[in-house]
This record gives C-alpha cells, sequence and structure tokens, in this order.
C-alpha cells in the first residue's frame, strides 16, 4: 500500500458517527475515501458548507458548488450553506470535532508547523491556524519524513500554525500521540519496526513497553 | 438601490482605492467587475479578498494587469504571480488568518472597533498586536476592516435589490456587503420582488448602492 493510502485509511478509524470533521488539502482530503458508507460523518468545507460529496459526474459541476481549492464537489442530502463568518465561527468555536491538517514539522511538544517556510513558500495560512486553535481534536497526517530529513522535529525550526499542540499524528510509518505531555510512538505501521521509526524520527520519543501494530 | 451599467459603476472607482471583493477561489467572485476594472486600468488598488485566486480568474485577473499595489488575504498559495510581484516587492502581502479577515471585515461592517481572537497566539501573526486577557485567556487585539467599495457576486438579485447566493458562492459576500462605504452587485439572475421570499434573502436591498443591469 502506499504512504498516502496508509496515512489516510489509519485517520478514518479516528472518526465516530455524528462527528463533524474539517479535512485540509493534501492527504487529508483523501481519508473521505475510507470512511466506511454506514459511518454517518459531516463533512465542513470552510468555504461555507457542511455535507460536502463526492466530485460530481462528468458534465454535472456546479461552478457555485467547489470544495476550499476551487475544485467541484457535490452535497449530499442534508447539507447546508453558510456564509465565511459562520464558517469560521465552527471553526474557532469548537464545533468542529475533527480537524485533519498535512504538516511540515511537528515537534516534541506537539507544536505544528505549516504554512509558509520563510524565504522559499509563502502560500498564507488561509484557515489552517482557526483550525488548529478552535477545533475539538487536531490530527495530523503527513509523511514521517521529506526528503530522508524527519519532519516529526524536537522543536519546530518553522513558523508555528498555533500555541495550541495538536493532538495525533498519522504518518506512514508511526501513530504518535502526546500521552501525558510527552511525545509517544503509540503504533508502527505494518512492516515497519520501532527501530526503523527511531531512525527516522528527531524528536525525542518515548517508547512503551508494548507498541502494537496500525490497524489499517 | 440604482442599477447602472457595468462601465458606469466601475468609473466610479478611482485609483487607489480600497476594494473588498468577495469570492473564494475566485467562485462567487464579480468577473464582469474585475473585466472592467482590468479593461478601465485602475491602479495602485488595495484589495482585500480571501485569497489570490489563480491567474486569469477572480482577483487573479487585477494581479495579472498589475494594478494591486497592496493585497489583504489569507491564502496567495496558488497564484504564483501574486507571489513574484510580492518578492519583487511590486505587492504589499498581509496575510491574515481566514477566521480572523472575515471576522475583521465583519467588525467593520458592524460598528465595532474589532475583536479577540485566540487565533495567531504565540506564532508570529501575533506581533506588534496588543494582547488582552479576558477571564484568564489570551487573546489578540484584531482591528476591524472597512473599505471604499465591495464588489459582490450574488446568484439572485430583485428589482429591489435584495440578495440571495447560492451553495458556496455565498462565503465572503454577504459580511464585505455591509464593510464598505459604496457596494456594487452582479446577480446571475435579476428577479421580480418577492420572487426571494423574506426569509431567504441573506443581503437586505438597503445595503445594495448599485445593481449591475442586464446588458
Amino acid at each position: 500500500m502506499d504512504a498516502q493510502s496508509i496515512i489516510a485509511r489509519r485517520v478514518a478509524r479516528e472518526l465516530r458517527a455524528g462527528n463533524l470533521v474539517n479535512l485540509g488539502i493534501g492527504i487529508p482530503t483523501l481519508v473521505a475515501n475510507f470512511v466506511p458508507s454506514d459511518l454517518k460523518v459531516f463533512f465542513q468545507s470552510e468555504n461555507g458548507l457542511i455535507g460536502t460529496g463526492p466530485m460530481p459526474e462528468q458534465g454535472m459541476a456546479h461552478p457555485h458548488l467547489t470544495d476550499a481549492g476551487g475544485r467541484p464537489i457535490s452535497a449530499l442530502p442534508g447539507a447546508c450553506v453558510f456564509d465565511s463568518a459562520m464558517s469560521f465561527g465552527l471553526i474557532r468555536g469548537g464545533h468542529v470535532d475533527i480537524t485533519v491538517l498535512g504538516g511540515l514539522q511537528v515537534d516534541a511538544e506537539g507544536h505544528l508547523a505549516n504554512w509558509m517556510i520563510p524565504g522559499k513558500m509563502v502560500p498564507g495560512m488561509g484557515g489552517a491556524m482557526d483550525l488548529v486553535t478552535g477545533a475539538k481534536r487536531v490530527i495530523v497526517a503527513m509523511q514521517h519524513a521529506a526528503k530522508g530529513k524527519s519532519k516529526i522535529v524536537q522543536k519546530c525550526a518553522l513558523p508555528l500554525t498555533s500555541s495550541r499542540p495538536v493532538d495525533l499524528v498519522v504518518t506512514d510509518m508511526a501513530v504518535i500521540g502526546f500521552t501525558a505531555g510527552r511525545i509517544t510512538l503509540l503504533e508502527t505501521a505494518p512492516g515497519v519496526t520501532v527501530a526503523e521509526v527511531m531512525a527516522v524520527t528527531e524528536a525525542d520519543l518515548f517508547i512503551p513497553a508494548n507498541v502494537p501494530e496500525m490497524k489499517i | 438601490m440604482r442599477a447602472v451599467s457595468v462601465e458606469e459603476a466601475i468609473a466610479r472607482i478611482p485609483n487607489g482605492a480600497t476594494v473588498m471583493v468577495g469570492g473564494f477561489m475566485g467562485v462567487g467572485t464579480p468577473e464582469r467587475l474585475l473585466d472592467e476594472l482590468v479593461r478601465q486600468r485602475k491602479s495602485e488598488l488595495s484589495i482585500i479578498s480571501n485569497d489570490a485566486a489563480v491567474p486569469g480568474k477572480g482577483v487573479g485577473k487585477l494581479f495579472d494587469a498589475s494594478l494591486v499595489s497592496t493585497l489583504t488575504a489569507s491564502h496567495i498559495g496558488l497564484n504564483p504571480n501574486v507571489q513574484k510581484q510580492m518578492m519583487a516587492n511590486k505587492v504589499a502581502v498581509n496575510l491574515v488568518p481566514q477566521g480572523t479577515l472575515v471576522e475583521r471585515i465583519r467588525a467593520g461592517g458592524c460598528g465595532l472597533g474589532g475583536v479577540l481572537t485566540p487565533t495567531g497566539i504565540g506564532t508570529i501573526v501575533e506581533e506588534g498586536k496588543r494582547k488582552i486577557e479576558v477571564d484568564g485567556k489570551s487573546f489578540l487585539l484584531e482591528t476591524a476592516l472597512r473599505s471604499d467599495f465591495a464588489l459582490i457576486h450574488a446568484f439572485l438579485a430583485d428589482y429591489l435589490g435584495n440578495l440571495a447566493y447560492a451553495l458556496t458562492a455565498r462565503n465572503f459576500n454577504p459580511v464585505m456587503a455591509m464593510a464598505a462605504d459604496t457596494v456594487i452587485v452582479t446577480a446571475e439572475n435579476i428577479v421580480p420582488v418577492g420572487v426571494i421570499a423574506p426569509d431567504h434573502v441573506v443581503t437586505p436591498a438597503p445595503l445594495v448602492d448599485y445593481l449591475i443591469a442586464n446588458g
């Protein structure tokens, strides 16, 4: 299985019936593909919709119905729309149960950096700062390392997205949590050993006596 | 509300004006008004918009024509022209978290001096801003935003100027329609009064100054 599918499948297992969930662009968007069809989850698109559905069939796209990246989507029965003030009221006001976001770095304190690389890439934070600050639960879905460099670092060198720590990090190699404020290896990906995770993790990971394999 | 031509409406905007533009990645953006801004070459504009869209679409057209001196937005990552103009110091870009941006505009339209938000605390966004503690929690004071003009796109406008929007094309439009001295609207459909039921009017007619008439 490819890295992105491992991550998306594992994150999908965190969603519960009735959750209001906001998925960021990139790997997080794939999570929707792995939610069991009998699990009723509300997906929010930050541009003003709860009840996002899959890409419409050929020729059915509506120019006024898109995701936050401007791509055509559909709306499920029971969907509702609202303006951006309401959308971010939901986000900042603690009404979103889970947000899943991509990351550039996560550090030992659970701080996330995901919106700029000074001097190289300044796309802007979009909705990320509000999501990390306001959602009830923040899950980071990202590759464990980029070009051989760990994205799980001791301290973020890149500008932070929020001072609020994230709750869970799911990578292609591991699931990492912050039990009692300590960065902890919770699971390893299928076929990946604890030693292999440690070898590509810069942060000082706590390794419990028993680290189960990810169920995906 | 007055029904006017697109040429007449845009002629009212001077060079150097501050202009809010509705839309999200070009969805719900009044494209005809932007095309006319480009045609009349209104320059040195200060644009307030959620994002910079992409080249050739939405506010992206204003950057294609180099008409913008300042942009206040939450995201510019999908428009390489804006990135280039920012790096070359041709455009000053103020990046604002999206929820903060919309609340600053809402405050501007509602007579508030600003809002207190936890977003940005402990990040570079807090630089130069006042921190205010309320009940033991820290908030940033984010000041209100207003503009000279708001360019709005609706799905339905009635003869009075009541507006309704469609799906995700609503986004910043109704908030911006509150926060500008002059509000100019294009609509997909202009309909008789009563077609938009009172319960379904999102932007009340008295907020609209100019509605672009069908050509």
